[in-house]
C-alpha cells in the first residue's frame, strides 16, 4: 500500500484490519467447531455409531444417569482434593516467597514456576517412576528394613491426585505470590500495634485481601483437573475413569460422538460457571480494598 | 514485610525448601535414571550415555522428533505474525470489547480435551483429510493466544508519543510500525515466539486428536505417551531429559530477552 492511502486509513480502521487474520483464525479453528459441539450434543447417535440429525435432550439425561453422575462425582472429589492441596501447599509457598528478601523473590518465584513449563507427560511420567511397585519409594522402604509386600501406590485414586497436585501446583504459588507480595507491610504491622496476634493479623488481614489469587488458583486448578484426561489415563492406570477420560472413550472407542459432545458441554458449563464466581470474588474483594482505604 | 522472629523465619524457608523438593525431586530422579548404565530402576551400575545413543538409533523417535519440529516451528511462525498484529490491534482501539477480551482469552483457558475433540469433529465433518497441516492448524488458536498476550503485557507501558513523533516527522505508518514499533516490541514478540514453540512442542492432546490415523504424522508427546504405557524404560528417561532440556532453555532464553513473561 502507498504510504499516503496508508495515513488517511482511520485509526480505529487500521486497528480492526489489524486484529482481522487472528480473529478469523479464532473463529474458524475455535468458535466455529464449538459451536459445532454444541449443536452435535443435541442429535442422537446414529445406530452404526454415526449421527442422526434428529433433534433429542437424550444425551443431556443420560449425564444424569446414576453411571455418569458417579464419574462426575468421582472427578469433583479428586479434583477437589487436588484443588485443597494445592492452594494450601501453594499459598504457604508463595508467602514463604513474599517473605523472603526483596532481591531474592524473583529467582525463588522463576525456580517455583518452572516445572510448569516441563512437559506435562513427562512430569506425570516421573511419578509412575517413583510410584511403581519396584519404584524408588519401595527402593527407600526396603532400606529402612520394610521387607513386605510392596506397597501399591501407582495406580490409585491418592496417585491421580498427587500427580494433579503435582502439575498445577507452580501455578497456584504464581497466583498467590501476585497479591501476597502487594501487600503493603505496613497494614500487618498496624494490626499487631492493635494488639493482634499473629494469626488474627493472617485471618483478618492478609487472608481477606489475598483471596483474589487463592480463588485465581483454585479455578484454575479445580477446571483443568476436573477435565484431566492425561494423568487418570497414566497414574490411574484406567482403573477408574474422570471426565476427561470419558469423552475420549466416546469420540475414539465408544463412537457416541453426540454424548461425548454433551460431555464436553458440561465441562464448560462448570468452568464458566466456576470463571464467573471468581470474577465476583475479585469484583468484591476490590470493594472493599477501596472502601478500606477510603474509610 | 514486617520483621520476623528466628523461629518463624525458620519455618518459611523449611516451607520453601520442602516444596522446591516435591517439585523437583521427581525431575531429578528421572534425570538421573537416564545416565543408569544398567538401564533398571532398581540398580544403579554406573554412568553412560548409552540410552541417548539407542534415542538416535530409533527410527520411531527420530521422525516423531522431526514431526513436531516442523509442527512447532510452523504453526510459531504464523501465531507470532497474528498474534503480534492481534496485539496491536486489541492496544491501539480505544474501546475494549468484553466479547472480544473472551475470545482471545479463550484458547488459554478452554480444557485441552474440549478443543480436541471439537477440532476433530470439525476436519472429519468437512472430510477435511488430517495429518500434521490439521495439528499445525490447531496449534495456532493457543500459540496465537499467548503471543497477543505476551505482546499486549509490553504494549501496555509503550509511550505512543515516540509513533506519533515519527508520523510527525513524515513516516509512513509502515516505516513507523518496521522503524520504531516493531524495535521497541522486539523482545516480547521473540518472546511470546519461544512460549509458544514450547507449549507446541509439549502439547499432546490437540495432537493425539487432530493427527489423523496414520503413524506418519505422530509427535513426539504423541510418542511419548505410546512409549509410557509400556512401562518405565531407560530410553524414556533419556528422552524426557532431552524434551525439558529443550522447554527449559526456550523459557529461560524467552526470561532473559523479556523480563517477567514466567506467568504462563
Amino acid at each position: 500500500m502507498p504510504a499516503e492511502v496508508v495515513r488517511v486509513i482511520p485509526q480505529k480502521t487500521r486497528s480492526t484490519v489489524l486484529m482481522v487474520p487472528a480473529l478469523a483464525w479464532l473463529t474458524a479453528l475455535m468458535v466455529v467447531p464449538c459451536g459445532l459441539i454444541l449443536a452435535l450434543a443435541f442429535f442422537r447417535r446414529g445406530i452404526y455409531g454415526g449421527i442422526e440429525y434428529t433433534f433429542t435432550l437424550e444425551n443431556f439425561a443420560l449425564l444424569l444417569d446414576p453411571l455418569y453422575a458417579g464419574i462426575f462425582l468421582t472427578s469433583a472429589r479428586i479434583a477437589g482434593l487436588a484443588t485443597l492441596i494445592a492452594v494450601v501447599v501453594g499459598y504457604a509457598a508463595a508467602y514463604a516467597i513474599a517473605a523472603a528478601p526483596r532481591n531474592r523473590q524473583p529467582i525463588l518465584l522463576f525456580f517455583a514456576i518452572l516445572p510448569f513449563w516441563s512437559n506435562y507427560l513427562i512430569r506425570t511420567y516421573a511419578w509412575i517412576v517413583l510410584l511403581n511397585r519396584e519404584g524408588l519409594i519401595t527402593q527407600g522402604l526396603r532400606l529402612l528394613g520394610y521387607e513386605g509386600e510392596p506397597p501399591s501406590m501407582l495406580y490409585t485414586e491418592g496417585a491421580v491426585i498427587v500427580g494433579l497436585v503435582y502439575n498445577y501446583l507452580p501455578f497456584v504459588i504464581l497466583a498467590c505470590y501476585a497479591p501476597l507480595s502487594r501487600l503493603n507491610p505496613e497494614l500487618a504491622e498496624a494490626s499487631s500495634d492493635l494488639g493482634a496476634s499473629a494469626f488474627t493479623t493472617f485471618r483478618r488481614v492478609i487472608l481477606p485481601m489475598t483471596i483474589p489469587g487463592i480463588a485465581a488458583g483454585a479455578v484454575f486448578v479445580f477446571v483443568l483437573s476436573i477435565g484431566n484426561f492425561i494423568t487418570p489415563a497414566l497414574l490411574g492406570g484406567g482403573r477408574f475413569q474422570m471426565i476427561g477420560n470419558l469423552v475420549y472413550a466416546q469420540f475414539l472407542t465408544a463412537n457416541d460422538w453426540p454424548f461425548g459432545a454433551a460431555l464436553s458441554m458440561a465441562l464448560i458449563a462448570i468452568m464458566l460457571g466456576l470463571l464467573t464466581l471468581q470474577a465476583m470474588v475479585a469484583e468484591k474483594t476490590a470493594g472493599e480494598t477501596r472502601e478500606q482505604s477510603d474509610g | 514485610m514486617a520483621e520476623r522472629s528466628a523461629a518463624s523465619r525458620r519455618s518459611l524457608t523449611a516451607v520453601l525448601v520442602l516444596v522446591l523438593s516435591f517439585l523437583y525431586i521427581p525431575i531429578a530422579v528421572l534425570v538421573a535414571l537416564s545416565f543408569n548404565e544398567g538401564g533398571l530402576p532398581t540398580v544403579w551400575t554406573g554412568i553412560s550415555v548409552k540410552w541417548y545413543g539407542a534415542l538416535f538409533s530409533n527410527r520411531d523417535i527420530l521422525s516423531a522428533a522431526f514431526n513436531t519440529l516442523i509442527v512447532a516451528l510452523i504453526s510459531t511462525t504464523i501465531a507470532t505474525v497474528l498474534g503480534t498484529l492481534l496485539a496491536l490491534g486489541i492496544e491501539t482501539r480505544r474501546r475494549k470489547g468484553r466479547a472480544l477480551e473472551a475470545l482471545v482469552f479463550a484458547p488459554m483457558i478452554i480444557p485441552d480435551i474440549v478443543l480436541a475433540i471439537a477440532l476433530l469433529s470439525f476436519f472429519s465433518l468437512l472430510k477435511f483429510p488430517m495429518g500434521l497441516h490439521t495439528i499445525i492448524l490447531s496449534h495456532v488458536v493457543f500459540n496465537l493466544a499467548f503471543v497477543s498476550a505476551v505482546v499486549r503485557a509490553k504494549l501496555k507501558s509503550f509511550d505512543w508519543s515516540v509513533t506519533e513523533a515519527s508520523a510527525d516527522l513524515g513516516a509512513s505508518a509502515v516505516t513507523t510500525f518496521r522503524r520504531v514499533t516493531l524495535p521497541l516490541i522486539a523482545p516480547a514478540v521473540i518472546a511470546g515466539a519461544l512460549l509458544a514453540f514450547t507449549l507446541s512442542v509439549d502439547e499432546f492432546i490437540i495432537a493425539f486428536f487432530t493427527s489423523g490415523a496414520g503413524r506418519s504424522s505422530t509427535t513426539l508427546p504423541m510418542q511419548i505417551f505410546a512409549m509410557i504405557r509400556f512401562g518405565v524404560t531407560p530410553e524414556i528417561n533419556a528422552l524426557a531429559t532431552l524434551v525439558m532440556v529443550v522447554s527449559v532453555t526456550a523459557l529461560a532464553l524467552s526470561q532473559r530477552i523479556n523480563k517477567g513473561i514466567v506467568a504462563p
